[in-house]
């Protein structure tokens, strides 16, 4: 009986091919969709995984995300790394500055960019880029020096391929790029330049407190999450583990902007179009063959095998139809990969899974509609014209 | 009467049939008495709407009468219910539709095929019988090919292997020729005929076709749901 099902359905090709390409354009748009928003949450985290060495932040008690800063006093530092279980502690400025190319055509010269500026531990550069693409992260001890990742190298110099020597001025002080690095896109589209904590606070403008963060790791033979008790009980300041403080700046972002509900809606509106398109055409597919089905059941098909029989036809539409959307949304990803607006997204197992079972759902929901229409058909009908 | 009763492959005893309730109630059949022996065609004639298709469907366990007893071959149909009168209709009766109702996917052949299939024989011996049944009615050479590429009488020529493939002990047929123009229903019936009716098989034919009344080896006259006269007819068309 299974492959007169699929006969059937294969048999009548437009129809066939109209619901498979329901069911791939619905679990397209919901893979894409929910990818492209998991990819943006992510880029909420890029400056918190890109230390890789830190387990633990310490920041201002009332800090809710990354971007939020809210220095702390220099002697926080001594005291974090007093709490027992710290191994090490080390100073980790971030925050956004005005640089200005000075050196290049006239025009060139005075233009002003926003940047962000990362500032790393002087003595053990701590938090410095993973990978470096042009130049040597040593000469990042050399004064008045910055390294600066790749996206922004092509922001501030477009068409001119990567090279040292580029020269800025931040804060009315001269800065020497030294090095190109990778680092994972941050959250808005801007340069990343890394430098020394002591620079940092010197391109900055002046304030009071300059200390964003302190970066620490805990022993060996202590868990984070104590040590993070420990650290919050004895100075007063918020510590979270690397991973919690990315969910908290996630989770601020979900509730704080109206990313997750636009991303929401058009998710939604996938679901919708599957269930419209693929459910209404497997639908209409069946009512279209109810004749069929009548004739089977009067020539002796029970309705166990009638039920089997269309379940099995919206599996199929359902698995094939899948398997083209997650192939065009693979596709997508790894097309655009070296877009910079788009680098870093790709196509995560979970957002696989979950539009798999979202497309299970509608594959069931539009083949219990049919099911019930070709169980309560009366096999009579097969003898009316 | 009752060594009758067990002689005749199909019986019917004031058998009650309405459709809808109230205003809109339909009385399709009034209490129908009828016996069909084995090795035989009957042929139910009357005019629009005087319950012929309801009588088969009650017949063929398509559909439950309101009142009355009906058996087919033996079994009375009143006692089986779901799995097993669907069981029942799958190794006992053979259907053939005034729409031929192939499957359009399938081949010749393959619709043929179809009972054995349900029966749960493997595809290819059963597609080789369904190809050797379609050579019996002249359909070799259409056999690989789909309903959309046959005529209306080539098309109720593979519904009739359909119908015979299993050797049903019953075969029921509503207007098989309605659909057909004068000369390919006359080919049709003639094949019923030749082919279906065997000592040991009931056929029943629906028909308001008067041309082929000749076919029957008893006519069964029915008007406003009930059978008015039945009519023997000695010298049946029997080639
Ligand atoms: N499912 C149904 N619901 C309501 N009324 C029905 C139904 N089936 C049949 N009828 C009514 O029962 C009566 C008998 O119908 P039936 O189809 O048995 O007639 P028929 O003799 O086969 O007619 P025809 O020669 O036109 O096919 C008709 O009045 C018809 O309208
Ligand atoms: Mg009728």
């Amino acid at each position: 009986m299974n492959w007169i099902a699929l006969k059937m359905l294969t048999g009548d090709r437009s129809k066939y091919l109209g619901i498979v390409f329901g069911v791939a354009f619905a679990s397209l748009l919901m893979a894409h969709q929910v990818s492209i928003f998991c990819g943006i949450m992510r880029r909420t985290t890029s400056q918190i995984r890109d230390v890789e060495e830190a387990s633990i932040w310490v920041m201002d008690p009332h800090l809710q995300y990354s971007e939020e800063i809210q220095p702390l006093a220099d002697t926080d530092l001594y005291r974090i790394r007093g709490v027992e279980g710290v191994d090490w502690a080390v100073p980790f400025f971030k925050g956004l500055v005005r640089a200005r190319k000075t050196d290049g055509s006239r025009a060139e010269r005075g233009d002003y960019r926003q940047v962000m500026l990362l500032g790393i531990d002087d003595a053990t550069l701590i938090g410095a880029p993973r990978t470096m693409v042009l130049g040597e992260l040593a000469d990042l001890k050399r004064p008045d020096t910055v390294v600066i990742d790749e996206a922004g190298f092509k922001y501030l110099w477009p068409d001119e391929p990567f090279s040292t020597g580029k020269l800025l001025e931040m804060n009315d002080r001269r800065a020497v790029v030294v090095g190109v690095c990778k680092a994972s896109a941050p959250f808005q589209t801007m340069p990343i330049m890394y430098t020394r904590y002591s620079q940092a606070i010197q391109y900055a403008p002046t304030e009071r407190r300059l200390l964003s963060f302190v970066l620490a790791r805990h022993k060996p033979d202590a868990s984070p999450a104590a040590v993070c008790d420990r650290i919050e009980e004895k100075t007063g300041l918020q510590a979270v583990s690397k991973d919690g403080f990315g969910w908290k700046t996630m989770r601020y972002y979900l509730k704080n902007t109206g990313i997750p509900v636009n991303f929401g809606i058009t998710v939604a509106l996938g679901f919708i179009v599957g269930v419209a398109i693929a459910g209404q055409t497997f639908y209409l597919f069946t009512i279209e063959n109810l004749k069929q089905f009548g004739a089977l059941k009067a020539m002796g098909v029970t309705n166990v095998s009638i039920v089997g029989m269309v379940l099995l036809q919206a599996f199929v539409v359902g698995l094939i139809g899948y398997g083209i959307g997650m192939g065009f949304a693979a596709a997508f990803f790894v097309a655009t990969k070296n877009v910079t607006a788009l680098s870093g997204f790709f196509l995560p197992w979970q957002v696989m899974a979950g539009t798999g079972l979202a497309v299970l759902l509608i594959v069931l929901m539009s083949s219990l509609v049919s099911i019930r229409r070709v169980l309560v058909l009366e096999p009579a009908i097969v003898f009316r014209g | 009467m009752s060594a009758l009763a067990t002689q005749a492959a199909v019986s019917c005893r004031g058998v009650i049939k309405e459709f809808g309730s109230g205003e809109t109630r339909v009385m399709a059949l009034r209490g129908v008495d009828l016996e069909t022996p084995a090795g035989e065609m009957t042929l139910l004639v009357g005019p629009s709407g005087c319950g012929k298709t309801t009588l088969i469907s009650i017949i063929a366990g398509l559909l439950d009468p309101c009142r009355g007893e009906v058996s087919v071959l033996g079994t009375s149909l009143n006692q089986l219910r779901g799995r097993h009168l669907v069981s029942f209709r799958a190794r006992n009766i053979g259907f053939v539709f005034q729409q031929y109702n192939l499957l359009p996917a399938l081949t010749a052949a393959e619709n043929a095929a179809v009972p054995l299939i349900i029966a749960g024989m493997d595809r290819p011996t059963a597609v080789k019988r369904a190809q050797a049944m379609l050579g019996e009615l002249g359909m070799a050479d259409r056999a690989n090919a789909l309903p959309a590429q046959l005529s209306g009488g080539q098309q109720q020529r593979v519904a009739i292997a359909r119908a015979l493939i299993h050797e049903p002990r019953l075969l029921v047929c509503d207007e098989p020729t309605a659909a057909l123009d004068a000369h390919s229903g006359r080919i049709v019936m003639g094949l019923i005929r030749r082919i279906a009716v065997q000592p040991d098989r009931a056929v029943i034919v629906v028909t308001h076709d008067s041309r082929v009344y000749d076919f029957g080896d008893r006519i069964v006259y029915m008007s406003d749901g009930h059978i008015e006269r039945v009519e023997l007819n000695g010298h049946a068309h029997k080639e």
